[in-house]
């Protein structure tokens, strides 16, 4: 027993008592706090009971990962996944049906695009500025490398499939709707009025319809809008639509961007003297995108997210040449292990994209919130 | 020399003047794009002759020559493709409306529970959220579809969920209501019941606004709405008999069937757009500073009336725009419908019918002009709602 006796205002802090603080405080304020929460975390855990242990014994523990076909993989993992269909045509997922003796253009791409996103990502980088300069010029490169020509034996583009194919739509869809969205955006915010109309009907009516029905036009109709006798690969179709598709929704989420710039920045370019592309390239643009880097990051996403779309009009995207193999004898019916994996890449991808932009947005706080 | 010195001049005069120069980059503009049109249009007219095809609808009343598994008016393949369109729009519809149904509720339950103070709760709510949003839709709705297939029983062990409810490979059965004529009674005491509800709110409002006083007036509309047209069903006897679907050979007859199609593209576009909504309604949620609530409460305001009259009506204003283009999305996401079979626009005037009669152009030209009327029909609601909703300032 403390019999020690204190001045007032001299007591020793003493520490919160043992229900308050550690693991078993933060239990009984997170979990047990009132009645309601507690019938809330008996709920959430006969939730996580009936869920979590099934779909890790069907994952993981009950899988087969090695098999020569589907009746092989039953009879060692009768309730399980069978990964093996997945190991077996990863060649496939990955590179579609390009020349196997030419996958070394893909890899090479791939690096590519890799050395490209670091200076595009990050800023404080060595040779910053050449870096963007290479970033802007790689989708051209990658296309060379890709489609061949010059000096490359070519590749027909309905070789193209599997997870390239999603990357190629996926990265040209990204590199070129931003530069047509912003001009889009600039047109929409325009005081010159059949610009500003032109730039509107075209906004809404790509936002009014679904991309879908974008690919459909790409792969029914479009060819006779081109000069009689004159053939269009579908690929590239695909890549314009998707790209327009996406300058839309950008040219909307950058005019968010432009509208919350107040006025008084461009009427004082306008003092200075600056002319409108000056004044648009110095001072409201950088302010503007920084504003809408949020949007145009979800966007971006969307876009990878839509280019499984191609399937519908007959392009092998992983989703494409996984179900052309579950259509197969040899592995019929796991098409959920299929689309199982199909979302495991998607979700990876799309994920860190959004950590991205989270960590974006932190960085370009610049404190002065309005 | 002089004459080219002074044209120059004229020329650089026109181009420095800030109006003339906007007239010019719009003349110039309006000709180029008026000239790609043109060419296009030639290039068209000149394909289209090269192969023998003209541009015309009349294809549209002639017979469809196909079946459809889901129908809402009559249609046999003898039908024309416009009766066929028709019922695609009716299925895109359907979809659209249950979609936006589920997808509203979900959505509001995840974002209510992501700001739940219980930890698990608000965390399962985030993992849900994280993963359906960064996963493709059509993954989606294909592992659903192959879900529903695949996991759920033949018709002859067909899992019975309620009264005459059962849950196969081949849908959902539910039982068919048979109205008997005294049926009639009830629909009038519920629409005599929601003309009331609404004079006696507005009465609650007027009466509150002279006097202070509050009417409970959810309690009474309730009441109207939903009591008074149930104890008139009971009183009179159950005037609705139920045909429910029974088991006849392979497949069941009678009563209603939801089709594995409708059923696999509804959960899958709801449960996706709930992901979003869900994000939109925890936003909008903590848009409203706390400081409101507790200013409510130190005016002697309840808790249900804090949220009601100051909480609710606040985030909503945040909420509405964002929900709209939400509504739109899954709207157009319903065109995925193809992927598994399910026949609504795309499917039907966009698909089938393209494929039988060859017209390219037109049926593309019906479809894209049916998604915009309906994707402006559904921003004018929501706008006119959102103008409702919005703060009047003064």
């Amino acid at each position: 027993m403390n019999t020690a006796t204190y001045q007032p205002g001299e007591h020793p802090e003493l520490p919160p008592p043992v229900s308050e603080r550690g693991a078993l405080g933060w239990v009984r304020a997170h979990l047990l706090s009132s009645p309601f929460n507690i019938g809330l975390t008996l709920l959430s855990l006969w939730f996580l009971w009936w869920i979590v242990p099934p779909a890790i014994d069907w994952f993981f523990i009950d899988a087969a990962y090695t098999g020569a076909d589907r009746n092989a993989c039953r009879a060692t993992a009768p309730d399980g996944a069978c990964w093996a269909f997945v190991g077996e045509r990863l060649q496939l997922f990955t590179y579609g049906f390009y020349p196997a003796e030419e996958r070394w253009r893909v890899n090479l791409s791939f690096v590519l695009l890799c050395v490209a996103l670091v200076p595009v990502l990050f800023d404080h980088v060595p040779y910053r500025k050449a870096g963007l300069i290479y970033a802007a010029a790689f989708p051209f490169i990658a296309g060379w490398l890709l489609i061949g020509g010059f000096g490359l034996t070519p590749v027909p583009t309905d070789k193209f499939g599997g997870f390239m194919l999603t990357l190629v739509i996926g990265v040209t869809g990204i590199a070129f709707s931003l530069p047509i969205g912003i001009l889009l955006a600039l047109g929409r915010m325009s005081k010159l009025p059949i610009i500003h109309v032109f730039s509107v009907s075209f906004i809404e009516f790509i936002r009014g319809v679904p991309l879908i029905t974008l690919l459909f036009v790409a792969s029914t109709m479009l060819n006779y809008f081109l000069p009689p006798g004159s053939t269009f690969d579908l690929l590239l179709r695909v890549l314009i639509m998707v790209t327009l598709f996406a300058s839309g929704y950008m040219a909307e989420v950058i005019r968010g961007g432009l509208q919350a710039i107040p006025s008084g920045q461009s009427e004082a370019a306008d003092a200075l003297g600056l002319k409108y592309w000056q004044a648009m390239r110095l001072i409201v643009l950088p302010q503007a995108l920084r504003i809408s880097i949020p949007g145009i990051v979800n966007t971006f996403i969307g876009l990878y997210k839509d280019t499984t779309l191609v399937i519908i009009i007959g392009l092998l995207d992983p989703l494409g040449i996984g179900r052309a193999s579950v259509a197969d004898t040899k592995w019929a019916g796991l098409s959920t292990e299929l689309y199982v994996f199909v979302a495991v890449f998607f979700f990876v991808s799309c994920f860190a994209m959004s950590r991205y932009s989270l960590y974006l947005e932190r960085k370009l706080e610049t404190g002065h919130k309005r | 020399m002089v004459t080219d010195a002074a044209q120059r001049h004229v020329v650089s005069r026109l181009w420095n003047d800030k109006e003339t120069r906007s007239v010019i980059v719009q003349i110039i503009t309006l000709v180029c794009i008026l000239l790609l049109f043109g060419y296009m249009v030639r290039n068209a007219v000149v394909n289209l002759e090269a192969i023998g095809k003209g541009f015309s609808f009349s294809f549209l009343f002639q017979p469809s020559n196909y079946d459809i598994n889901q129908t809402f008016i009559e249609y046999t393949s003898r039908s024309s493709h416009i009766r066929a369109t028709v019922i695609g729009i009716m299925n895109t519809l359907a979809v659209a409306v249950c979609g936006i149904v589920l997808a509203t509720v979900l959505g509001f339950v995840l974002g209510v529970m992501r700001l739940s103070k219980n930890w698990l709760t608000a965390k399962i709510s985030y993992c849900y959220i994280e993963y359906v949003r960064n996963v493709p839709v059509l993954v989606h709705i294909l592992m659903v579809h192959g879900l529903l297939v695949r996991v759920l029983p033949t018709p002859r062990n067909a899992l019975v969920v309620g009264d005459g409810v059962f849950l196969s490979n081949r849908g959902a059965q539910v039982p068919k209501p048979l109205y008997e004529p005294l049926f009639w009674v009830v629909i009038a005491v519920f629409i005599v019941g929601v003309i009331f509800a609404w004079w006696f709110r507005r009465y609650a409002r007027q009466l509150q606004d002279r006097t202070g006083r509050a009417l409970p007036v959810f309690w009474v509309s309730l009441a109207s709405v939903i009591g008074a047209p149930l104890v008139v069903y009971f009183l009179l006897g159950s005037p609705i008999t139920w045909e429910v679907p029974v088991l006849k050979g392979f497949n069941f007859a009678g009563g209603y069937v939801l089709r594995p199609e409708f059923l696999a593209l509804w959960l899958a576009l709801s449960l996706y757009t709930a992901a979003f909504i869900g994000e939109i309604v925890r936003a909008g949620i903590l848009a409203v500073d706390y400081g409101q609530t507790e200013a409510s409460a130190a005016l002697g305001l309840s808790r249900g009336r804090t949220l009601n009259l100051v909480v609710i009506p606040q985030a909503l204003r945040v909420i509405v725009p964002p929900l709209t283009s939400q509504y739109l999305n899954l709207t157009k996401n319903s065109s995925l419908a193809i992927a598994i079979g399910y026949m609504d626009i795309v499917a039907t005037i966009g698909g089938i019918s393209l494929n039988q009669t060859g017209r390219e152009m037109e049926c593309m030209i019906i479809v894209l002009m049916l998604y915009l009327i309906l994707s402006l029909l559904i921003s004018a609601f929501m706008n006119w709602y959102n103008k409702r909703i919005k703060l009047v300032e003064r």
